[in-house]
């Protein structure tokens, strides 16, 4: 096991103090150094988007890839299906998973490729300073909408549960054993897994107060029903007050995308196998790693 | 009166964007083009302006949008900058296959990857072949009296193209300079009514836009667009010599800079011409025979003026802030070859590429370029290519 101090970085940490990303840092780094009894570090890949949050990679020392603003999904897709071992972590803002990669997620969790993408869902726009997202709140008064927004948010979880994510839970970064828990629970998912976080921006959106007097711990939730989820999800739509609730809403043990690719592969040539030629390929490295001590 | 007031070039962007009064902008925010819509937002907000203001979801949807608008034939602005231009790549081909004359304030940022904040002109040198109008400013003040010129451009009836008009990031886009803003009335004077052009608006006489183009009719309709571009070269200069006439600032494709009796230039565009402009006295007090040929106008590129500029020079250098990564040179430096091609006095010509990812540029490293030129001008040995201020 990786001891959690072994996992910080000599970067230096420029988020704003409170920020909510802090949580969400901490609660993973957490996560990755319990998994690392039973998943070697090097297998653990990190992908980040662009914002705030995609500075993350520089803040934990394990493989990482710091993409472009929208991409980071697809990116982490190439990386899972180049070496299906790998543990893929993506973390990306509201602005690229709902808004500019928003596509990508659907297509992500429609394929249920074995991923896990944490949203750090402010729901502005932080790095930038302060303008309105896909899931701001009607009216929200930022600084490219300063009368306020005339668009109604969507709610990101009612779509993926649409679109066939096999693994969908809510967290919040004030509580960070109940994040901490849930981030365990979607990087162990076999499937396609999605957090998204309510990571407060204290700068431009601070919501710590009005989140702090709705958000309840769902319990005595049935994650494996469909319905029981669905109403749970539309329970808040990300606009009006209404209680929200943090924790597992859905999940569902099916194939993984690259479970099937895998088989039509083999069904297909009856020859070629991922996990063999990764081996083969391990074994070379071994050999080579041999020849030079 | 014109105001003279403390601006950066954003915010003069924003400026220009209210006095003009666009029916639509749709822009996405990206550093360090943001701040230009953002202000611009709060003109909305406070009813300063007509304009429907949409914040969309990417830049790919913005400039969507401005299509769809601008196709609408409605006075259409955005602003963007690096990735956010890339993102609209696709659509930047549609603008102007269209003919849509969108205006769009680009604030220089070095493209991705490695991820970089900075200017460098790397992120319009991309955009160079869609068919887009490019004018470059040295400073504030130009950025300003680009944007405004850039609308009577893209809005003639023989050009109808899109423009960009860019500005260097940060070290225009956020730096404060005097500068001088004309009244709001004396630039709808200026750039006039959004003139009348067929539309998909016109329900009385409805047709497709955009409708598929084979091999009957797309290369007539390609060579058209090509004319337009053609056309600006003609009237490019007309509008900056009215907009001098009117308000005493000239100009032309190129500003010449001590030019007349030099043996050695640099060619450049964006900020850096100001801190070369300097570089050029210091030399000029010192007796050499130096000058610059500042290019504003790169698309459509204007090859007689840059022949005419240079072909009395002995050594010029050709400064490039973008790689085109082609093992050559950048991409203004086979432009200006291209130029001179045709002359009977062809100069040495060097590329030097500088400032990339906003790396800084000082006066000693323009110094450097000269002392090059001055040494291949004595030796008459050459190269073709040099990378300055780089750690290699």
């Amino acid at each position: 096991m990786i001891d959690i101090k072994n996992l910080d970085t000599y970067a230096k940490n420029t988020w704003c103090p409170g920020c909510g990303n802090f949580s969400i840092l901490n609660s993973i780094k957490s996560v990755i150094s319990e998994l690392s009894g039973q998943i070697p570090i090097e297998n653990f890949v990190i992908v980040s988007g662009i914002g705030c949050h995609a500075k993350i990679v520089d803040y934990i020392n394990v493989n990482s890839f710091y993409s472009l603003h929208g991409r980071a999904v697809p990116a982490a897709e190439g990386i899972k299906i180049a070496n299906p071992r790998l543990k893929v972590i993506v973390f990306a803002g509201d602005g690229d998973a709902y808004g500019e990669g928003l596509e990508h997620l659907i297509f992500a969790a429609k394929r249920n490729i074995d991923i896990t993408v944490i949203v750090h869902n402010n729901r502005v726009y932080g790095l930038t300073v302060g303008q309105c997202t896909p899931t701001s709140p009607l009216g929200f008064k930022g600084k490219s909408t300063p009368a306020g927004t005339v668009e109604i948010p969507f709610n990101p979880l009612h779509l993926l549960l649409s679109s066939g994510a096999t693994f969908i839970a809510r967290g919040y970064t004030h509580g960070i054993d109940l994040l901490k828990d849930i981030f365990k629970q979607a990087v162990l998912h076999k499937g396609f897994s999605i957090v998204d976080t309510l990571q407060v921006c204290v700068s431009f959106y601070n919501m710590y107060d009005y989140y702090s007097k709705r958000v309840y711990t769902l319990k005595d939730h049935n994650i494996y029903d469909y319905q029981s989820a669905l109403n749970k999800i539309k329970e808040w739509d990300y606009n009006t007050d209404s209680p929200i609730s943090l924790g597992v809403f859905y999940k569902k043990e099916t194939a993984t995308f690259e479970e099937n690719i895998v088989k039509n592969k083999n069904d297909v040539s009856g020859q070629r196998n991922i996990s063999k030629i990764i081996n083969e390929r391990q074994e070379i490295i071994k050999k080579i790693l041999a020849s030079l001590t | 009166m014109p105001q003279r007031l403390t601006k950066t070039a954003n915010e003069v962007f924003a400026e220009a964007m209210r006095q003009i009064n666009p029916d639509v902008v749709a822009a996405y925010p990206i550093t360090p083009a943001t701040e230009v819509v953002q202000i611009f937002s709060q003109f909305v907000a406070d009813g300063k302006v007509k304009t429907e203001f949409v914040a969309v979801e990417s830049e790919h949807s913005a400039m969507s949008a401005c299509i769809g608008a601008s196709a609408c034939g409605v006075r259409t602005l955005t602003g963007t900058s690096s990735q956010g231009l890339a993102y609209m790549w696709e659509m930047l081909y549609i603008a102007s296959g269209l003919r849509l004359p969108i205006v769009m304030a680009v604030v220089n940022r070095a493209l991705s990857s490695p991820i970089n904040i900075h200017c460098d002109h790397s992120d319009t040198m991309g955009a160079r072949d869609c068919g887009w109008i490019q004018i470059f400013s040295e400073n504030v003040q130009e950025s300003y009296d680009n944007f405004l010129q850039a609308v009577r451009i893209a809005e003639h009836q023989d050009v109808r193209l899109p423009v960009m008009v860019t500005t260097d990031g940060f070290i225009l886009s956020h730096c404060l300079e005097v500068v001088e803003v004309l009244e709001d009335e004396t630039v709808r004077k200026f750039i006039g009514e959004n003139p009348e052009r067929k539309s998909i608006l016109d329900v009385e006489n409805p047709f497709t836009l955009g409708a598929l183009d084979l091999q009957d009719y797309y290369f007539e309709h390609k060579r058209q667009q090509a004319e337009g571009m053609k056309n600006s070269l003609n009237l490019i200069p007309l509008i900056g010599k009215e907009f001098g006439d009117k308000f005493g600032r000239y100009y032309d494709f190129a500003e010449s800079y001590k030019l007349d009796d030099a043996e050695i230039a640099i060619v450049i565009m964006g900020s850096t011409a100001g801190t070369a402009k300097d570089v050029v006295d210091q030399l000029r007090d010192e007796g050499k025979k130096v000058g610059l040929l500042k290019l504003r106008v790169f698309r459509p590129f204007p090859a007689n003026v840059i022949q005419k500029a240079l072909e009395n020079i002995k050594v010029v250098g050709i400064m490039d802030r973008a790689d085109s990564v082609n093992a050559i040179s950048g991409p203004l430096y086979p432009e200006i070859c291209t130029s001179l091609y045709d002359s009977d006095k062809k100069p040495l010509l060097v590329d030097y590429i500088y400032g990339l990812g906003g790396r800084e540029v000082r006066e000693e490293d323009i110094q450097l370029v000269f002392s090059e030129l001055f040494n291949i001008l004595k030796t008459g040995k050459t190269y073709n290519l040099k990378y300055i201020g780089v750690r290699e």
